[in-house]
């Protein structure tokens, strides 16, 4: 165990906001957590008492008849406002009296700096760079993830939940968001500040940053192991199995949605559902594919000669 | 010749002129005894009510006592304010609703826009003086060194709660209708954020923002179509010289063009578009309904299904 290098990870000031971020997600994961789960004790409760249902406020949060239902912003909310203000204003000062921003030494193109990582928000997509092409984890991704968040939305046609927390309510809907945003965009910033070593390479966290640690790993593509070796023949099983991938797990998907979400499904256009049903197995073939080389070291799957995937 | 003793002599009509003024003088005399002690007792009075000042009340158009109608022109009344209601659903002022990230990154937005014209007064934007610039602003610069702190951690403080704003967000599905718009123009108020943070990590000019900004627009070489090693961008003709990348850097690797075009987009470009979607965001906030909660929950027994 290499203290000092954890250390030098866990310090380095651009990697400070990223470990702040642990104990913030943690804490309004749980306060959303406790507000669902309350609510969604009330919902289930009010399914069941109609004439409950009738006279009750529906906020898991208390009211009694009389109370005023507004209030005046000033002073109710601009207090809350002033405060907060006051709070940041004070976070960022002594975060800014007690550590200093990074300053290295001047640019210099002759000298690369191993590893060279991206801002740590990016690091996410810098990860990407092991699994995917350039042009797909750095052009193609971004885009999908910003076309992916426009479209929300518009194909999340589930009128229940909006402006509450509720969990049974859009299991679906927030399930792939957690998956999207927790394990797809915020592990793989960690993975990429506090994993990734020189050279790009997997070191455990303590494990000391060796900048001539050679790794013998042959990586395959997936045509080599079925013998295919013309290039025609390369491009044609690559288009079959991205095609079934998207193929068979969208029946498996489409099987599950029909069932689970029986209303949405009923609610969804044709446009709406192919729409959804692309950019989700889109997402799920990502840690597909990352598994795809971590333990069978497989490459590319598709292989052109024009693009890989 | 007794010339003084005719009253109506040469120089009677003068005598008479100094009698008056004489007279005159005496009367103002007595007015500053008289008056102007008066005056002022009156003007302690009136200083003792500020409120009721000219000068008071052509800036403040209502009064301050603690009336339902004075709380609400406070808020109606006010240019910095007027984006709120005057009166919100009791349960929106929770935190534990609202976790309050959208206030806090608009407030971190403008601390990052005072920091930063302040830094603006520093930094030249060419290689020469670029790093320079930074080392005297650390070392020579009264409170330099806590100016680029702040700039910094708030920057990275912003990306934090742009995130857990979309988070809270997505969460409440505050994106549901009527609000699909404005959800859209949210992302692109994150990717706007994104790219604020990006171009200005280069401006320091050294190691840590040369590598990250040449890792990131390497990138841009592998665009489909426009990048000159992305698929299909030779069969279109890009090169080094006439793609994407190029067209972001000013050249063919990250250099003083780079620089420079960083510089203008983190404090001209980006700012101005940001602002402007940033309006749009918080207009569509209050003709949206305001913010979206906490709403009373429907049940799915009580869901119209809409006709086909």
């Amino acid at each position: 165990m290499d203290w000092k290098q954890l250390w030098e990870i866990l310090s380095a000031p651009d990697n400070v906001p990223i470990i702040a971020m642990i104990p913030l997600l943690a804490f309004y994961i749980y306060l959303a957590w406790k507000q669902a789960s309350a609510n969604d004790v009330l919902i289930a409760q009010l399914e069941t008492n109609p004439s409950l249902a009738k006279t009750h406020h529906r906020k898991a949060w208390p009211f009694q008849p009389g109370w005023a239902k507004e209030v005046h912003v000033w002073p109710f909310l601009l207090r809350v406002e002033f405060l907060a203000a006051i709070i940041v204003t004070i976070i960022l000062m002594v975060w800014s009296i007690t550590l200093n921003a990074p300053l290295e030494e001047p640019a210099n193109p002759n000298l690369t700096m191993n590893p060279a990582k991206a801002p740590w928000y990016f690091l996410g997509l810098q990860e990407m760079l092991v699994y995917f092409d350039p042009w797909i984890a750095g052009v193609v991704m971004p885009t999908l993830i910003i076309f992916g968040l426009m479209v929300i939305p518009y194909i999340d046609t589930n009128p229940l939940g909006a402006g509450y927390y509720t969990w049974k309510q859009r299991k679906f809907a927030i399930g792939t968001f957690l998956f999207g945003f927790i394990i797809l965009w915020v592990s793989m910033i960690f993975i990429g500040t506090f994993i990734r070593g020189p050279g790009w390479q997997w070191f455990w966290p303590g494990q000391t940053w060796d900048h001539n640690r050679l790794i013998y790993e042959v990586n395959r593509d997936l045509p080599d192991i079925f013998g295919i070796t013309s290039n025609l023949g390369k491009g044609i099983f690559g288009a079959v199995v991205v095609g079934g991938f998207f193929a068979i797990g969208g029946m498996f998907v489409h099987a599950f949605f029909r069932r689970h979400n029986a209303k949405d499904f009923k609610r969804m256009s044709l446009l709406q559902y192919s729409i959804m049903m692309t950019f989700f197995l889109t997402m799920l073939g990502l840690p597909i594919k990352m598994l795809l080389r971590l333990l069978f070291h497989i490459k590319y799957v598709w292989i052109t000669p024009w693009f890989n995937v | 010749m007794p010339e003084e003793k005719t009253p109506n002599g040469k120089n009677g009509k003068s005598a008479g002129l100094v009698e008056r003024l004489k007279a005159g003088v005496k009367e103002d005399l007595e007015s500053l005894k008289t008056d102007l002690p008066a005056k002022a007792k009156e003007q302690v009075e009136i200083l003792k009510k500020p409120t009721k000042t000219l000068v008071y009340t052509s800036i403040f158009r209502h009064k301050h006592d603690d009336t339902p109608r004075n709380r609400a022109l406070g808020v109606l009344s006010n240019v910095f304010l007027h984006l709120h209601p005057a009166k919100i659903n009791r349960d929106a002022v929770r935190y534990s609703y609202t976790w309050g990230m959208g206030g806090i990154t608009f407030y971190l937005f403008i601390v990052l826009t005072l920091t930063g014209v302040l830094l603006m007064f520093y930094y030249h934007p060419s290689k020469v003086q670029a790093f320079r610039d930074v080392l005297y602003l650390e070392h020579d610069v009264p409170f330099g060194k806590l100016l680029r702190n702040m700039h910094r951690w708030a920057a990275h403080l912003m990306v934090i709660a742009v995130e857990l704003h979309m988070f809270r967000v997505f969460l409440t599905g505050s994106y549901k209708k009527p609000r699909e718009f404005n959800w859209n123009v949210g992302v692109i108020l994150l990717v706007l954020t994104l790219l604020l943070s990006f171009t200005g990590y280069l401006l320091p000019d050294d190691q840590l923002g040369f590598w990250a900004v040449t890792v990131g627009t390497n990138m841009a070489r592998a665009t489909p179509l426009l990048g000159h090693e992305g698929p299909f961008g030779a069969q279109l003709g890009m090169t080094p010289y006439n793609d994407v990348r190029f067209g972001l850097l000013g050249g063919s690797i990250v250099d003083a063009n780079a620089l420079l075009r960083s510089y203008i987009w983190h404090c001209i470009g980006i700012p101005i578009i940001a602002s402007i979607f940033m309006i749009l965001h918080f207009w569509r906030v209050r003709k949206d309904g305001g913010i979206s909660g906490p709403a009373p929950v429907v049940l799915d027994s009580e869901v119209k299904e809409a006709k086909k």
